[in-house]
């Protein structure tokens, strides 16, 4: 088992970190109810470890006997019919699922299953509790018509069925849904925290680690507990006993994003250009969402360079992603941040006199 | 109903508990009386009333029993693609209107409500138009949606239009007392001015606030329990921004956004601060303050239209710091 998995907290009094969230979440279902939530942060703070957590408190450990299912659905629409197939995993007393893995017909999710789900009686064998949980990942991801649809359902059924809601960025909720729910912030572990969990994981394994490389993989986390653990094994597969100078790798697509920045301060040309659209083409058949890449591109070549170009990146980036989630095609927007990134470098260099 | 929400228990039931909306209730109770319904386009924030006005006056109008057959009401939830239109509308529209129940109005139309009409695409609402035109003697409609805009001119201009303001401070403190009287809850001293700011004039979230608040730590309610629950951001958290924002080096500002993203504050409410604040100062430029503004309310716009938090608020505060060192004029 990963250490993710295995030092998951399962009970809200065992959290140490996001001890004060728990502490909240176990006083607000003290009566057996609970409101519609909507956790939200950064990836790796920790908000399905406390969403599961929350689960136990409420229904007992019998949430923890989970059945994956992956079925098709057949969805008789008036003038059509859709099929989809998805994920789900549930327990006698919720369920959890991702709609937006579907992608532009997640609102069918919402309109035919969700709400089904919803207006049916308690699933749990007892019925002891009055209300049934619908976990929802990624709502941010949904489609502004599926989040539409989820508002009504959230009224009407609110006896039977209480949804939780979860995502990284609440601006990309609408209003009417984060109207309906108590938002519970969860924030990403600091620094320290970071160093905290990884010395208290390691003892716990009996491995000793050393404060410098303890330091370093909170630092190139970036306050992420799951890639700090996840590269805590990593470096332990690597070489143990640890070594305070020992390597902690970043991930490949991360090394490939460094190469594109080098590459075109290297040289503003339209050939590097080319080059570099390859390699922008590769990381997004690789999956790497366009967003993140185009921030992480951004972070490093404001690394890389002073206040005043630093400023203009920082314009160009925030323009060029909103292009992007405007558009259709990723490439064209990130290949343009870069050609102007390339330009304003370039005038910049003659101006220095260069 | 042990299980059901305060939002849903203190839903008004009847048109004149809706609480700030005095020109629709006006409109209603006119309508209630005379038995002479427009057709409807409410329109307003989230928690404003809008769907508790439509329920309520159907309710009023034909009672319980009658409601089933004389009101349709599709929101969000339901496909509303144009086959349903063309088929399952139409259809409810053309029906015959039968005869009324006693002790209420029943005038001789049906209602169909359409909540939600934001997510309704230009042709469906184009389908509808015949409909309207059509059975106008036995249908009334009620469009309901947060953005007028988003209702095409031409069934627009067949309603009578109203705008569901934001609550107002002393009417949100009015209902919450009322609340409190019924659940056996008392506000500690300033809870309820705390709540009523944090609540931006939406009913909805000052109720579950409350609701939320009074789980946590009992009655009497505090103004710190108020502000935990509310998940609003932290003054100082919006001021080290600022105070980032007026020193000359980007590595501060780069620093803050970072850190305020990874604490996860959502990025449109520290925007929405960040205005506040900047209003406030006075050491600043009118002018300065006017391009600031014109800045975040574009950052603002990227976010709702799905941009990336962290370099739309870098963008912003980039923009911000520049303008605050440059030199004043004017
Ligand atoms: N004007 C009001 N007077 C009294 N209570 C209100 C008022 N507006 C809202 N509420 C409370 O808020 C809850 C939600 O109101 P309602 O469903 O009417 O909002 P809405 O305007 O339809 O919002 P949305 O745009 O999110 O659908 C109600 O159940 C009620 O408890
Ligand atoms: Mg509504």
């Amino acid at each position: 088992m990963l250490y993710v998995d295995k030092f998951r907290p399962k009970a809200l009094e065992q959290f140490k970190l996001h001890g004060n969230v728990a502490d909240n979440l176990r006083k607000l279902v003290v009566n057996g109810d609970c409101p519609h939530t909507l956790f939200y942060g950064p990836p790796g703070a920790g908000k399905k470890t406390l969403i599961l957590a929350l689960l136990r408190e409420i229904y007992g450990p019998g949430v923890e006997k989970l059945k994956v299912e992956c079925k098709p659905w057949k969805i008789e629409l008036p003038s059509s019919k859709v099929e989809l197939e998805f994920t789900t995993v549930s327990s006698a007393y919720h369920v959890e699922m991702n709609p937006s893995d579907v992608g532009n017909r997640d609102r069918y999710v919402v309109q035919e299953i969700i709400k089904e789900m919803a207006k049916s009686r308690p699933i749990g064998a007892d019925g002891q509790r009055g209300f049934k949980v619908l976990v929802l990942n990624e709502v941010d991801r949904l489609s502004k018509e599926a989040q539409h649809s989820l508002r009504r359902t959230m009224e009407k059924y609110s006896a039977a069925c209480r949804l939780v809601l979860c995502g990284n960025n609440v601006s990309k909720v609408i209003e009417p849904v984060r109207s309906r729910c108590l938002c519970i912030r969860v924030a990403a572990p600091t620094q320290q925290q970071v160093v905290e969990q990884l010395q208290a994981v390691a003892a716990h394994e009996r491995l000793t680690l050393p404060p410098g490389l303890a330091t370093r993989l909170a630092e190139a986390s970036e306050r992420n507990l799951r890639r700090a653990l996840l590269s805590l094994e990593a470096c332990k597969v690597q070489h143990y006993p640890f070594e305070e100078q020992q390597q902690v790798a970043a991930p490949d697509w991360e090394m490939y994003i460094k190469e594109i920045a080098t590459d075109v301060l290297a040289e503003q040309t339209p050939k590097r250009l080319y080059q570099a659209r390859g390699k922008l083409y590769e990381l997004l058949t690789n999956c790497i969402p366009a967003e993140v890449v185009l921030r992480r591109l951004a972070v490093e070549l404001m690394r890389r360079t002073d206040d005043q170009l630093r400023h203009t990146t920082a314009e160009h980036a925030a323009f060029y992603e909103h292009r992007l989630q405007e558009g259709q095609k990723a490439i064209f927007h990130l290949e343009a941040f870069l050609a102007h990134f390339m330009s304003s470098y370039k005038q910049y260099l003659i101006s220095c006199g260069q | 109903m042990q299980h059901q929400p305060w939002v849903e228990k203190y839903r008004p039931r009847t048109i004149e508990d809706v609480a700030h909306q005095e020109e629709v209730v006006h409109t209603l109770q006119s309508a209630l009386a005379s038995g002479n319904l427009p057709h409807l386009l409410f329109y307003g924030p989230p928690g404003t009333g809008k769907t508790t006005s439509a329920l309520a006056i159907v309710r009023q109008l034909f009672g319980p029993e009658l409601s089933k057959s004389r009101v349709l009401e599709l929101n969000a939830s339901d496909e509303r693609g144009i086959g349903v239109v063309r088929n399952k509308i139409k259809g409810f529209a053309a029906n015959a209107v039968g005869s009324g129940v006693p002790g209420y109005p029943c005038p001789p139309y049906k209602v169909i409500i359409l909540d939600e009409a934001d997510s309704m695409t230009g042709d469906a609402q184009n389908a509808l138009r015949r409909t309207m035109e059509t059975y106008s003697k036995v249908t009334r409609f009620v469009f309901i949606c947060n953005y007028v805009s988003r209702i095409i001119e031409p069934l627009a201009s067949r309603c009578a239009k109203f705008r569901f303001k934001p609550l107002q401070g002393d009417v949100i403190n009015a209902r919450i007392l009322h609340i409190c009287g019924a659940e056996g809850v008392t506000m500690g001293p300033g809870s309820m001015q705390v709540l009523s700011a944090v609540s931006g004039g939406d009913m909805r979230k000052a109720i579950t606030t409350l609701q939320s608040a009074v789980r946590l730590r009992g009655s009497p309610v505090e103004q710190a329990t108020i502000l935990d629950v509310s998940g609003s951001v932290p003054a100082a958290v919006v001021q080290g921004l600022l105070a980032a924002a007026r020193s000359p080096h980007f590595s501060r500002i780069q620093q803050a956004v970072t850190d305020l993203i990874a604490d996860g504050y959502p990025a449109q409410e520290i925007l929405l601060q960040l205005q506040e604040a900047l209003l406030a100062d006075t050491s600043t430029s009118d002018a300065a303050k006017g391009r600031i503004l014109v800045r975040l309310s574009e950052a603002d716009k990227n976010l709702v239209d799905g941009s990336d938090e962290f370099l739309q608020l870098l963008g912003a505060a980039s923009f911000a710091q520049r303008t605050l060192a440059a030199p004043a004029h004017g």
